[in-house]
């Protein structure tokens, strides 16, 4: 039977809007308002999951986003599923789908509890400590431990949600919409800034919203009611923007801050299709203004994990907010005043509380003797010792604290309960203040970091910056908003505030035990299951630097980055050890904030938009002739033509055989062409190229090597002589952009007084290139009234011409050591032209053949490629390319390295061609070269860059760079395989046509 | 993420530039008079300061130009932004 734990309405929950949900397969109802974790305890349940570790029965802990313990896993066995959500924050909708982690078979009954039996032998480090040894083991156990490690389940498939990024500037951000949020961006607005407020609640007003205590007053009214008015009138401005359900994640450098905003996780499920689910915003403020309140901290005792132990003010809020009594017969546990607020709002609601514990013995405020009036027995100067009741806390055990604190006295005393309430005093949350650079410091006073120096034009305001009273927070920030928004005066400078809180605190991180530490376990990190007992551990093995222990213990490592429980980790550290607070620092709060989903930091940019595909002008026919494609940078190029099912290896024989039989066709648009005009164009191609191009004639083609200043070969291509002074330069397909910013750098910033303009044409222009024995027949019909005879149009040579009435130029250029012409047209004509070509070609069996048939046709040349046989570490000369590197000119760039001491070694690696001993045995690319297998250890000499079997030669030929190589011409050496040696010859790198009798044909 | 103030462009995000490494190494205009060592200077060595630290930008994804970033490499605060050509502000 389930009992119904809803008491007194509350305006926040709409009663009248029943909605029904499945927890671990159970169907519970909930109202409109509630959010998971508070329809749950509505219905009496507190048992949500089982820790990582320990597999110990947990419940539901807080009522905000720090939750540690209560997260679930939604929508599972969906592609929507979703791991490691927080309870606390999922508003519940029709159709809801909940199930607890980390258990098996079920929360009630897991077989991993076994561990909490273990956690003698379990202790921190254990995994470190244990499967060391052998090395050789790791494998195994990792099998294991993988198996029983993780939180929750991945979806397997596609994501099927809409996510978007969105970009925003603003003069002032407010992050937080509590009271402090509220009045800043009020004070913003109203003095005309451009405004931002973003809350990750669903609602406005922060804790002050549902205090309903006659204590707390604001110019005479409920603290409520006075905030409700200030958040009626902030709707009314027009410069204000304010974002609900939104949570900063980062707050990076020079006020940019990410956040995520759920548009639709509250829907009901029929509700959200179509519709984007969540949006990551990029916004940039002027000013931030940073409110975003105080964390509870709980109090550390043995057992203080059990399911129906919650924090202080998280019950307040269940009560207040939700109508909710998270027990029926509650004790509060307290350090400070702040324990009696929520005793105050829980007998108003009729809850009844058992007992108060509260650690401090000379104790007196208006809050306490108002809970006294309403008979709630307070036992002063006592601390609980232990705990118990498995799956659901039944009694705690109490004893009275020595004067010091620092033992336990008396006789024990124990008291029933179903629910216990904890109050450790507040935590800043000064995670995003920290992210964004600033540096904190310590108040001894109350042990807390506040914010102390920004690194940007910011504040922190409220609860965050360390004022935890309504009075303190009031009467700070009109001040502090006055300097930081340069205005004369805010609406609250006269406030009349009434506040009953006395900020007396007894601060004690670890409370002492009749037991010795070993026996206990106060959890100090719910969610990875460490204990007090752990970090000391830690520090007698000697571990000092905070960074260390988190990562030994694993404190402050989970899904909540130990916002509950990182403070006491750092008490604890610097009692042992003997520090102070403030010197050992913090660990580094990270981004982000709360969990953010992949989705919304992909956004938009999924499938086909993940990167940009560039296809070329005739792109389509390749699909239409069955293509096979190759990416090259961002392009899709035609890789090879598979016909009658032939694998790749066939149909780039038949490619290879027909481009050098008859005739072949090569869509080579991809090819980077920066067209480069000015009066001193000519000196610019000289001081960039290796070889001279003052004295290129008009019309003519010379093929170039570009360097690095380091002498290294960085990029070629051709360049064309179009006019006096326009070239057209080509560069490699992955070479284009950086060549273009290389080009541009010298120019701007070495050579301003050149006369040179560079533009990148890359994409205007469709590039086909014919090549063949039968090219010249072909191209000549396409292009008919263009003499090709060898005189007028002989290799290296450039004429513009017309395709009908397309304008386009030919070059006679040779990237196979084929008669080959490459045809440039207008990239929308690029198609037509093309198809014109296979038309023509018919006759000839013209074969389209794609990037693979292209690289082995022009290794059987010996033609390098750029990327592929260099590597950044070549020279020309390494590249026994000495032909193209001007003796004559003064300086071109990397001209100097070219005779450093280092680029001048004989025994560079350079390029050599390799002979297989065996025709038939095609050699790895990668492979190693060695002289000397018995050699230990072997001696490297080089590899293996580029490596085909020939059709054309019918036999294997490979490029490869060994040391030396030059001169080892006709020199056996061995390439050791897995499971063969396989010999080689060097060789020259040219294996075919070296008296260049086709390309002149 | 920090703005640059593009001088031909104005404010624009960091993610639109790319650095260019230190600035006002001038190329030796007779690089074949230079022993090793002095074309290894020019060629290889290059302050890594943490502080104030002259450096080349280039507004890639913008107008293309290259400019001149006066940045405290410690905190990303720019101290000044000048054309390719200027004189260096005294800083």
């Amino acid at each position: 039977m389930v009992k119904n734990l809803r008491v007194k309405t509350s305006k926040f929950i709409d009663e009248t809007y029943k909605i029904s949900f499945k927890f671990n397969g159970t169907t519970y109802y909930g109202y409109k308002g509630d959010t998971l974790a508070s329809a749950l305890l509505a219905n009496d349940i507190h048992l949500v999951g089982r820790s990582f570790k320990y597999h110990r029965p947990r419940g539901i802990m807080t009522a905000g986003s720090e939750e540690p313990n209560a997260i679930v896993q939604l929508h599972n066995n969906t592609s929507r599923t979703e791991p490691n959500v927080r309870a606390t924050e999922v508003e519940i909708y029709e159709g809801l789908e909940a199930s607890s982690q980390n258990c098996w078979p079920s929360v009630n009954f897991d077989i991993g509890g076994i561990n909490n039996f273990l956690s003698p032998v379990l202790p921190a480090g254990f995994y470190y400590k244990t499967f060391m040894w052998p090395a050789s083991f790791w494998e195994k156990y990792e099998y294991f431990i993988r198996k029983s490690a993780g939180l929750g389940k991945s979806p397997t498939k596609p994501d099927p949600d809409i996510y978007e990024h969105k970009y925003i500037h603003c003069d002032v951000l407010v992050v937080g919409a509590g009271i402090s949020g509220i009045m800043a961006a009020k004070t913003a607005a109203k003095n005309g800034f451009k405004t931002l407020l973003v809350d990750e609640k669903s609602y406005l007003g922060g804790s002050t919203i549902y205090q309903n205590s006659e204590l707390f007053k604001i110019n005479n009214q409920v603290s409520s009611s006075w905030l409700e008015k200030e958040i009626n009138e902030i709707k009314k401005f027009a410069n204000l923007e304010i974002r609900t359900r939104t949570s900063v994640a980062a707050f990076h450098g020079y006020n940019f801050l990410l956040a995520r905003e759920n548009l639709t996780d509250h829907l009901p499920l029929d509700q959200r299709n179509n519709k984007t689910r969540q949006r990551l915003l990029k916004i940039r403020a002027k000013k931030v203004i940073t409110a975003t309140g105080s964390l509870e901290r709980p109090l550390i005792f043995d057992n203080n994990d059990r399911p129906g132990i919650l924090l202080s003010s998280a019950i307040e809020k269940y009560a207040n907010f939700f109508g909710v009594a998270c027990g029926q017969k509650n004790i509060l546990f307290t350090n400070n005043d702040s324990a009696y607020e929520t005793a105050i709002s829980l007998f108003q609601k009729g809850i009844h509380i058992e007992a108060i514990i509260d650690n401090r013995e000379d104790i007196d405020s208006k809050l306490i003797k108002e809970t006294e009036k309403n008979n709630i027995k307070i036992y002063k100067g006592y601390t609980i010792i232990n705990t118990t009741g498995y799956k659901r806390i039944n009694k705690i055990i109490i004893m009275q604290l020595s004067k010091d604190g620092q033992k336990v006295v008396g006789s024990k005393k124990s008291i029933t309960c179903d629910c216990l309430g904890v109050a450790g005093g507040w935590t800043p949350a000064v995670h995003l203040f920290t992210q964004s650079g600033g540096k904190l410091k310590f108040r001894d006073e109350d042990q807390v970091f506040i914010p102390n120096k920004y690194p940007s034009d910011q504040i922190s305001i409220g609860s965050c910056n360390g004022d935890f009273t309504l009075n303190e927070i009031l009467s700070s920030i009109p001040e502090i908003l006055k300097d930081f928004l340069n205005i004369k005066k805010t609406d609250y400078d006269n406030l009349e505030v009434q506040s009953s809180f006395n900020k007396s605190k007894r601060n004690i991180w670890l409370l002492p035990s009749d037991k010795i530490i070993g026996k206990t376990k106060p959890f100090v990190d719910y969610q990875n299951d460490a204990t007090a007992k752990d970090i000391k551990l830690a520090l007698r093995e000697g571990f000092r630097s905070i960074e260390h222990v988190k990562r030994y213990t694993t404190t402050g490592m989970g899904t909540d980055q130990g916002k509950l429980g990182n403070m006491h980790a750092l008490g604890i550290i610097s009692e042992t050890a003997g520090s102070k607070m403030g010197e050992l620092g913090t660990t580094t709060f990270r981004p982000p904030y709360t969990p953010l989903t992949f989705g919304t930091i992909v956004g938009r940019n999924v499938g086909e938009y993940f990167d940009i595909f560039r296809r070329t002008p005739i792109h389509d026919w390749h699909i239409k002739n069955n293509a096979e494609f190759e990416n090259v940078g961002q392009w899709k190029r035609a890789w090879y033509y598979p016909k009658n099912g032939e694998n790749m290896h066939e149909a780039v024989q038949r490619e290879s055989k027909a481009a050098r039989d008859s005739a072949g066709i090569l869509d080579a648009s991809t090819l980077g062409k920066i067209d480069i005009q000015g009066t001193d164009a000519s000196e610019f191609l000289n001081r960039v190229y290796t070889n001279a191009w003052s004295k290129l004639s008009i019309g003519k083609c010379r093929y170039g090597l570009m360097l690095n200043e380091d002498g290294m070969v960085y990029d070629d291509g051709v360049t064309t002589r179009l006019d006096e002074n326009h070239y057209i330069m080509t560069t490699t397909t992955g070479g284009a952009a950086t060549v273009l910013g290389k080009l541009e750098d010298y120019l701007q910033t070495e050579w301003p007084e050149l006369d040179v303009y560079l533009t990148s044409v890359t994409d205007h222009y469709a590039t086909i290139s014919v090549c063949g024995p039968n090219s010249k027949k072909i191209v000549s019909t396409v292009i008919p009234d263009l003499d090709f005879s060898d005189e007028s149009f002989p290799h290296m040579s450039f004429k513009n011409a017309k395709i009908d009435k397309i304008k386009c130029r030919v070059m006679r250029i040779s990237f196979t050591g084929e008669h080959s012409y490459e045809i440039n047209v207008q990239a929308n004509y690029g198609k037509s032209v093309w198809e014109k070509c296979i038309e023509v070609g018919k006759e000839f069996n013209i074969t389209p053949y794609g990037t693979e048939t292209m690289h082995l046709l022009r290794a059987e040349k010996g033609f390098i490629i750029v990327g592929q046989d260099t590597d950044a570490t070549m020279t020309p000369i390494d590249l026994q390319m000495d032909w193209i590197v001007s003796k004559k000119k003064y300086d071109f760039i990397g001209k100097r390295s070219l005779y450093r001491s280092d680029t001048i070694k004989e025994d560079r690696k350079q390029l050599v061609g390799l002979l297989t001993e065996n025709p038939d045995e095609v050699l790895e690319e990668g492979a190693q070269i060695v002289a000397d297998v018995k050699k230990t250890p072997v001696e490297m000499l080089g590899h293996v860059t580029s490596s085909y079997y020939s059709p054309n030669l019918k036999k294997s030929i490979a490029l490869g760079v060994i040391r030396g190589g030059k001169n080892m011409l006709g020199q056996k050496l061995i390439i050791p395989m897995e499971n063969k040696q396989i010999n080689v010859t060097v060789a020259d790198p040219v294996f075919l046509d070296k008296e260049n009798k086709r390309l002149n044909a | 993420m920090f703005i640059i103030n593009c001088p031909y462009c104005g404010e624009r995000e960091q993610s639109e530039f790319k650095a260019g490494g230190e600035a006002h190494i001038i190329r030796p205009k007779q690089p074949t008079e230079l022993s090793d060592d002095q074309w290894a200077e020019y060629l290889f060595m290059r302050k890594n300061i943490k502080g104030i630290q002259f450096e080349r930008w280039v507004h890639t994804h913008g107008c293309r130009k290259w400019f001149n970033v006066v940045r405290d490499t410690s905190n990303d605060d720019i101290k000044a932004i000048y054309k390719m050509g200027e004189k260096p502000p005294i800083i």
